[in-house]
């Protein structure tokens, strides 16, 4: 084991690959935030974001701008959302079975799609991802400045997103409209807003975000996509809400839990500890069973948390 | 010409006509009194008119104007609003936020300026609120201003009100009717909803009364009486009904004061203490307590009556009893066996029965079968399963014998308990609870929401079991139920007793001061403070 | 009404609910096939040829047929193993985690216990399949019961550790000496294969266990237990009303859908691969869930429908062989029946009256 590679710089490089990896997962747990708290459970989180890797890496290959990838992403995840809103909103189904039939649905369609676009290569197609883009000046703060201020633009946007969502919420008349569509959807109803609306737009934006989630791991982490890539991340963003118990700056410190788990992970792979490799990939999985645990018991769920609304006769 | 004038509304649900040609009209200054007992058509017609629901037929005009109302929002921006039974509030957002979600406006909230102007809009009417409270930490009486508050903050011309006084004191009832009156000396037009014919006449300047979907009567209040109105209300129904029956239905309808009760306890043989209760304290879901250090004896062969308004700890009370929620502290007694430890599986193996005061969510499994349903305790005995199998034989001929039993209308045991009207489910789950002779029954809120005639037949079967011997105990927040049946009648404030009396010697307006939280020994007995 | 004394009642099937039921479901299933074509068009590849392969690969031979049962088999098991979870209310798709733990428990018993003989052993094996499937189900369960933890997450959670644990051990601890670096366990001993139903196909007898398995799920519905699933399923509240314990049930009911998943990784292992191997069960999850939701959570039902996504297993991998489409096109139409399945009452509105 290499215990002599365990030096500051390590450390804190270590720290800046933790919010480096949290930021998909952040995506996605930021976008379900707003779509829990109007009362929708969306477990399809984990097909949506596959399909916007696959749709960022599309557009981003086809057309040689990310950016263009991040907006296929964008519309991709939105459409997914739609598609969501049509099971819980409209249809009213049971909203864990939609959700794992869009997780199933959005997996086997990525992977379909990647494979007809691209057949079998013996080298996988790649693209240039998003550039290191540190902040002139911030960026060469001790610590923070590798952690925080040094990343590609995606992680920016992240970080920035997160007081936006928060002011959204709690300072908005549309984030009030959603906290109390998740509480009491009969109040709202009452008050001549449209409940159905409101969900349906918080499943787009969740699913767009998602979407953009997903989109980062070929955008901004790994230069390519592969089937499955996102492996397991859409869940583990379900468990992060929970854990901020949805509030968007507490989905913040989640997302950077697993960031760190998974940065982690992958120091003790490169320090080579007598540990294999298998087990430590358990990592973030057990990481989440455990903080779910922790937390879910005295979770205070939003009232109307997965009960589809209608209109109730006397 | 009236404000509002609704002609020939007609509303079909599946299986129930639940108005038939209304014609209703509304003025400007005055209280409306829509009067008919449950299921009659009266909050179907009133959430016409609030755009919840489309007619299927007939015209509603609004300041002559012919309209459709297709949703709330299209009410609201008509003026109308409604204050709902089941209050339509946000608990976790404060009393500010309740009231202006849903309003228009640019750019971000300004909590603070909103506060202040329902601040105003409370002042121009007379209603104490404080605009920055959580809605759940406040009474149910002041959670009904901030209803109504909602309404008015968005200019409401005409105030629909469904049953507004089924919640409060009687002396939150006056408090109420007085906020009325003021809003209406100020033009508006009011809709006062009620099945409590005594509150109509003395509330009310007009009265329309609806029996099954049909207006049968209208009039200026002060042009008609009780007698009149009890008539109407009822119809030939009452007719039908047996001598006993027709005199609790009349008492149930507001129309005769309940009859003292022929002896008193003492005097009729009560037999030995059932259950007791010393000194518990119970937590609610939130962990705060909700009953402090109540203590109460209830004997065989009695009736004793919890009054209260909801909230204030009888829920929690009969959970604890029935061991669905843990004791705090303090013992529970039952067939003189302690219970304080006891499980679910314990309390019901004693011989005991539960009637809790939500029917659907509670009581039954709407999704299951009649037969089901009925053996729903009994199905793990025999003769309902032998050797870890079901005999569904039994089982389908035991639940058609209960229906026959209890009078659950229903063409076989084989249709869903979600197909059965609010009478027949609780008559079936009277028949599950009370078919295997239980000594103690706990029965809560036992005939809230039904028509008369079930509410009759519930009482009926209480009253039939407490003369054979049986403790009952009975929560409610209907002070006719409570005074109907009670032999004792305990008032819960606050989660402890404000005191016990004898039901003869119990009139509403001191049970009305000690569910307000005076204590038995500060009032006058004659509704007063000493 | 009968009058009393008279038994007389008897509850008849409603056929016309019946039909209505398999009418939406194949209906759900031929919309999902055609998307699927329609998706194939779209990216310039013949739907014709790779629906011609599909079935040709299901239904070509008798060899090909008995392949269909063969993938049959442990989604007929899971399928199972998922409807009494659903049923009681237990979102519980940790189905292919459970599998592996079964295929590795048995496997593991087999090897370390090599000496016995086969008469005692093979039940064993059985024995640890099943344990090993029920306790891996039984930590959601306890965590569900308990701590209310999301049975979603915690299910799908652990089966990302399972697989990672079976690489783990094929790659290290359990991989055959003699293998060349392969990473697999070594064989188990001849005389513990099950015997084949069809000389040289392989199909085995864990085909029949599965249907033996489907008759003792259409038997659990109408004993006490099965009362007990239900009623913990339709509502918590009634449940802890009469008496009936919520997470001793949630336990139960886990360890049980544990249990048969672990018996289909007993399958696996026993009937089919002979040795514990990576991705054995890659995918059984979802195609066990897709089998339940299309068989209505009924056993008979669940048998057709395992029939019937057998078959597009079988087909599917014929088809990426010979028409070069690839497999995942079954997983498009696997999401697509779960949705079309679920939507039914919206979509496929039977106008009967006032609805």
């Amino acid at each position: 084991m290499n215990v002599e590679l365990i030096t500051f710089p390590f450390i804190v490089g270590l720290l800046a690959a933790a919010v480096r990896l949290a930021v998909p997962i952040l995506f996605a747990a930021l976008g379900e935030t707003f779509t829990e708290r109007a009362g929708i459970l969306n477990l399809g989180l984990e097909g949506i974001m596959l399909m916007g890797a696959l749709a960022g890496f599309v557009g981003a290959y086809a057309t040689g701008n990310l950016w263009l990838g991040v907006l296929l992403a964008l519309l991709c995840g939105g459409a997914m959302g739609l598609l969501m809103g049509f099971m819980s909103v409209t249809a009213k189904v049971n909203q864990v079975v939609a959700g794992l039939g869009i997780t199933i649905l959005g997996s086997g369609l990525s992977t379909l799609l990647f494979r007809l676009f691209f057949g079998l290569r013996s080298t996988p197609p790649t693209i240039t991802m998003f550039p290191a883009q540190p902040i002139p000046g911030l960026s060469r703060i001790p610590v923070l400045g590798e952690m925080v201020f040094s990343h590609n633009v995606l992680v920016y946007l992240a970080l920035i997103l997160v007081p936006v969502a928060w002011i959204v919420l709690y300072r908005t008349r549309f984030g009030l409209a959603l906290r109390a569509v998740g509480e009491r959807p009969d109040a709202v109803d009452t008050r001549g807003l449209s409940v159905d609306r409101l969900r349906y737009i918080s499943l787009i934006i969740g699913g767009a975000l998602a979407g953009l989630g997903g989109a980062v791991l070929p955008l901004a982490n790994l230069g390519i996509f592969w089937t499955q890539i996102t492996a397991g991340r859409g869940f583990i963003a379900v468990a992060v809400v929970v854990f901020a118990r949805w509030d968007p700056v507490r989905a913040l410190w989640g997302a950077l839990l697993f960031g760190g788990a998974m940065a982690l992970q992958l120091s003790l792979q490169t320090l080579k500890l007598p540990i294999p490799s298998e087990l430590l990939l358990m990592l973030p999985y057990i990481i989440t069973i455990i903080v779910l645990v922790g937390v879910s018991r005295r979770a205070e769920f939003p009232a109307a948390y997965a009960v589809p609304y209608s209109r109730v006769e006397k | 010409m009236g404000i509002v004038e609704m002609a020939g509304i007609t509303k079909r649900f599946p299986g129930v006509l639940a108005n038939d040609q209304v014609n209703l009209e509304l003025h400007k200054g005055e209280i409306h009194g829509l009067l008919g007992e449950n299921g009659a058509g009266k909050t179907t017609l009133m959430n016409i008119l609030f755009g919840l629901y489309q007619p299927d037929a007939g015209q509603i005009l609004v300041r002559s104007q012919p309209v459709t109302i297709a949703s709330p929002a299209a009410a609201i921006h008509r003026g109308i609003g409604m204050v709902h039974q089941h209050f339509r509030l946000v608990p976790p957002l404060t009393v500010t936020e309740n009231i202006i979600l849903g309003l228009e406006g640019r750019g971000l909230l300004d909590l603070k300026a909103a506060e202040r102007r329902v601040q105003q809009v409370a002042e121009e009417y007379g209603v104490q609120i404080d605009p920055g409270a959580t809605v759940q930490d406040l009474s149910v009486g002041q959670q009904q201003r901030v209803e109504i508050l909602s309404s008015l903050y968005r200019g409401a011309e005409i105030l629909i009100l469904d049953e507004p006084t089924a919640v409060l004191t009687p002396q939150e009832a006056n408090s109420l009717a007085l906020s009325l009156k003021k809003m209406a000396e100020q033009g508006k037009a009011i809709v006062f909803i009620s099945h409590k014919l005594e509150e109509v006449m003395r509330l009310t300047d007009r009265v329309t009364v609806l029996r099954a979907g049909r207006v049968v009567f209208e009039a200026l209040t002060r042009d008609t009486d009780k007698a009149r109105l009890a008539r109407e209300m009822i119809g030939h129904d009452l007719v039908a009904l047996r001598a006993e029956q027709r005199n609790q239905v009349l008492v149930l309808a507001g129309a005769k004061d309940a009859a003292p009760v022929e002896e008193s306890p003492a005097q009729r043989a009560t037999g030995g203490v059932m259950l007791e209760t010393k000194a518990v304290h119970v937590n609610d879901d939130r962990g705060l307590p909700a009953v402090r250090g109540l203590s109460l004896v209830l004997r065989s062969g009695e009736i004793l009556g919890i009054a209260g308004v909801d909230g204030n700890g009888q829920r929690e009370l009969a959970e604890a009893i029935v061991r669905l929620r843990p004791l705090q502290a303090g013992q529970l007694v039952i067939a003189e066996e302690d219970a304080s430890q006891w499980g679910t599986p314990d309390f019901l193996r004693r011989s005991t029965a539960y009637i809790p005061d939500d029917r659907q969510n509670d009581g039954l499994i709407l999704s299951f079968d009649i037969a089901r349903n009925a053996t729903l305790k009994l199905f793990k005995h025999r003769p309902f399963s032998a050797f870890g199998f079901l005999n569904n034989r039994a089982i389908n001929q035991f639940a058609v014998e209960l229906m026959e039993d209890f009078d659950v209308r229903a063409p076989n045991p084989f249709v869903r308990a979600r197909t059965l009207s609010g009478g027949n489910q609780q008559k079936l789950i009277l028949a599950r609870e009370l078919s295997q002779t239980p000594r103690l029954v706990i029965a809560s809120q036992p005939a809230r929401g039904l028509d008369i005639g079930a509410a009759a037949y519930v009482h009926q079967r209480l009253m039939e079991e407490r003369d054979r011997g049986a403790a009952i105990l009975l929560i409610s927040t209907d002070l006719d139920e409570i005074m109907l049946l009670s032999d004792r009648i305990l008032v819960m404030y606050n989660g402890r007793s404000m005191g016990e009396l004898d039901a003869h010697a119990a009139n509403a307006q001191t049970l009305g001061l000690m569910m307000a939280g005076t204590p038995l020994g500060d009032t006058d007995g004659s509704g007063g403070v000493v | 009404m009968t009058t009393r004394g008279q038994v007389v009642l008897r509850r008849s099937i409603d056929w016309q609910a019946l039909g209505r039921s398999t009418y939406q479901a194949a209906l759900s299933v031929v919309l999902s096939l055609l998307i699927g074509a329609l998706l194939l068009l779209v990216s310039g590849q013949n739907p014709v040829l790779a629906f011609r392969s599909l079935w040709d690969g299901a239904f070509g031979s008798v060899d090909r047929f008995t392949e269909t049962l063969v993938q049959a088999t442990p989604l007929l098991l899971i399928a199972i193993s998922v409807s009494l979870s659903f049923r009681c209310q237990i979102w519980n798709i940790g189905a292919e985690g459970q599998v592996i733990l079964g295929g590795i428990a048995s496997i593991w018993v087999a090897l370390t216990f090599s000496e016995l003989p086969p008469a005692i052993l093979l039940p064993l094996t059985f024995i640890g399949g099943a344990l090993a499937g029920a306790v891996w189900s039984l930590i959601a369960g306890l965590l569900k019961a308990y701590a209310q933890a999301n049975e979603v997450i915690t299910t799908s959670m652990l089966n990302y550790i399972a697989v990672y644990l079976l690489a783990f051990l094929v790659h290290g601890p359990m991989m055959d000496p003699a293998g060349f670096n392969f990473p697999q366990s070594p064989l188990i001993a001849r005389a513990l294969e099950l015997p084949r139903l069809v000389a040289g196909t392989r199909l085995s007898v864990s085909f029949l266990i599965a249907l033996l398995m489907a008759g003792a799920a259409l038997l659990y519905w109408r004993t006490t237990l099965g009362q007990r699933t239900e009623i913990v399923g339709a509502s918590r509240r009634v449940a802890r009303q009469i008496g009936l314990s919520v997470p001793a049930t949630i336990a139960l009911v886990s360890m049980l859908t544990g249990a048969l998943a672990g018996i289909a990784g007993w399958g696996e292992m026993f009937g089919l691969h002979f040795r514990l191997i990576e991705e054995f069960a890659r995918g059984m999850g979802s195609l066990g869930i897709v089998v339940a939701l299309l068989g209505e959570l009924h056993p008979l039902g669940m048998v057709v429908s395992a029939f019937l996504f057998g078959a597009l297993v079988v087909g599917g991998n014929a088809m990426e062989r010979n028409a070069g489409v690839p497999f995942a096109l079954v997983d498009v139409i696997q999401g697509c029946v779960i949705l079309l399945i679920l939507a039914r009452g919206y979509i496929f509105k039977f106008r009967r009256g006032a609805r």
